[in-house]
């Protein structure tokens, strides 16, 4: 947390440090070389076409995948070697689900209570509380199993802000999500960003989403990053008039194989 | 005491008693090789005079019991792999250790819940006698730890495959191995050399052999040799088993 600098009077620090970041799988790059910056209080966009590396850099970011190469600092803890610190500080809303379908829904947030240590006495108000912010309150106990698809998101977003990270990660948190969803999760992100001071990074295919919401976007394709500044900045730079078509200008127009996940790829060496 | 290793402990448990179908269909296996065994090899036993077979028998079921739900719960870490609930514990801030624990636990818990319930059965409808009671105090934290061993096992095994449709198959292919290569349903005197040799280096021969001496019926190898044997293999696997867990990258 070295780095000081002034805008608009507001004394900023960095608390995503990425350098030189490279992971490959087998011989896939996955993520090539890239380094970025993110201040804190920030909603930095991570965006880019299918395969370009931006769930690969959030797994690395959340200690789940370790690097190949690189060095990254959250919170200025060392993503390799202060792993502990480094998760106490963040909080993540995966791609995919990451509910337990056997379970209600008070007893995920229960159990992320437990994971996260808050206080014993904090838990129930905490937990009724979120739940009512996504208007669940009333089938807290219902199986998740029973939920449908937006339902089991919104009891993510609940989850995820049970505890209050430094850093929030969000990986497509919108994806098949319907406006009123979406909005909710915009909502509840933005006045936790202004209130808390939580830095948020996400990823999202919408990119009308993305110049609303982020103060600041990173353009990623081919685990490459090709720009990064404000959504202003980007379309000054490429000459453009929108963020999509300067996401364009910069991606080119083909359409991508539809590959699947690197970590799935790899995962089928051990499958037979 | 370690709050996670309790969460992970409780959810397992939980889970288990919720399903009712998972849990007779657990059942299912021993209560057949059970009342197949029971009543077909029984007289033919006794003839040779063997002693009473049911009293040889239930331990060994019992054992099976054990062996076959506590690797199978290997499977329930490949569901978590997949339906993402293990990615929601791997970024918490708690160490790995007390979740790969907790979760071993709480499946050797319903693997002992199981054990008991074959044990009720095996009185009720075999006539299986209870010669000591004192020793059923040592023959339940004998199952316990059991449990734990395979659990361990499964659970280590679930860390490096991620496929739900070959796991029980790679396990059925431990399992069925060492479940009759080892003495719980004949005794290994009567094996061929070979046999012998592949019994005497299969674990599971060593965990019957400890219920044996827990429910009070004649066993083969010292006890205090059987219970070294099965402490190092749990010391051993809790070992690999973290390291593999550590390593899982979801």
């Amino acid at each position: 947390m070295s780095i000081y600098y002034f805008k608009k009077g507001e004394k900023m620090k960095t608390i995503i440090e990425v350098k030189n970041l490279t992971k490959k799988f087998n011989n896939v790059i996955a993520v090539d070389n890239i380094s970025f910056n993110v201040k804190e209080g920030e909603m930095f966009a991570f965006l880019g076409p299918n395969g370009a590396g931006k769930t690969t850099t959030i797994k690395i970011l959340t200690t789940i995948l370790s690097p190949t190469e690189g060095k990254l600092k959250l919170g200025g803890y060392d993503v390799n070697t202060q792993e502990k610190k480094v998760r106490e500080n963040i909080g993540v809303i995966f791609q995919d689900y990451s509910l337990d379908d056997e379970l209600t829904a008070y007893e995920n947030l229960y159990y992320h209570c437990v994971l996260y240590s808050i206080p014993e006495k904090e838990r129930k108000p905490k937990i009724e509380d979120m739940l009512n912010r996504v208007g669940l309150l009333d089938r807290k106990n219902e199986f998740i199993g029973t939920f449908s698809g937006g339902m089991k998101r919104r009891v993510e977003i609940a989850r995820g802000l049970l505890h209050s990270p430094q850093i929030l990660f969000l990986d497509e948190p919108t994806l098949g999500l319907d406006v009123q969803t979406r909005s909710l999760l915009w909502t509840q992100i933005k006045k936790l960003n202004k209130e808390k001071k939580v830095t948020i990074f996400f990823t999202t295919h919408n990119l009308e989403e993305a110049e609303k919401i982020a103060t600041k976007i990173a353009i990623l394709d081919k685990g490459k990053i090709l720009i990064q500044g404000t959504a202003k900045e980007i379309k000054k730079t490429t000459k453009t008039s929108s963020l999509e078509k300067a996401f364009l200008k910069l991606t080119g127009y083909d359409i991508r194989e539809q590959q699947a996940d690197p970590t799935d790829k790899f995962r089928k060496r051990f499958r037979k | 005491m370690n709050s996670v290793l309790i969460m992970m402990w409780e959810r397992q448990v939980k889970e288990y008693f919720r399903n009712k179908y998972r849990m007779l269909a657990t059942l299912m296996l021993p209560f057949l090789f059970l009342i197949a065994f029971g009543f077909g090899i029984s007289p033919m036993f006794e003839q040779t005079g063997n002693g009473n077979y049911i009293q040889y028998l239930l331990p060994g079921i019992i054992g099976m019991t054990i062996l076959m739900g506590s690797t199978m719960n290997g499977m329930s870490l490949i569901w978590d792999k997949k339906f993402g609930f293990l990615k929601e514990t791997l970024v918490a801030p708690v160490s790995r250790t007390s979740l790969l624990f907790g979760r071993c636990l709480g499946g050797a818990t319903t693997s002992i819940f199981q054990g008991i319930i074959v044990l009720i059965l095996g009185i009720l409808l075999m006539g299986f006698q209870i010669t000591d009671m004192l020793l059923l105090l040592i023959a339940i934290p004998f199952m316990f730890l059991i449990a734990l061993f395979f659990n361990l096992l499964g659970t280590s095994f679930a860390s490096v495959f991620d496929d739900m449709q070959s796991f029980p198959i790679i396990i059925n292919f431990l399992v069925m191995p060492m479940f009759f290569l080892s003495g719980a349903l004949f005794p290994i005197n009567n094996f061929p050399d070979i046999i012998k040799f592949i019994a005497s280096i299969n674990p599971f021969t060593y965990c019957v052999e400890l219920l044996r001496f827990g429910f009070g019926t004649v066993v083969e190898f010292n006890v205090i040799f059987s219970f070294s044997i099965l402490i190092s293999l749990i010391v051993f696997l809790g070992i690999i088993g973290t390291h593999l867990f550590n390593k899982i990258e979801p």
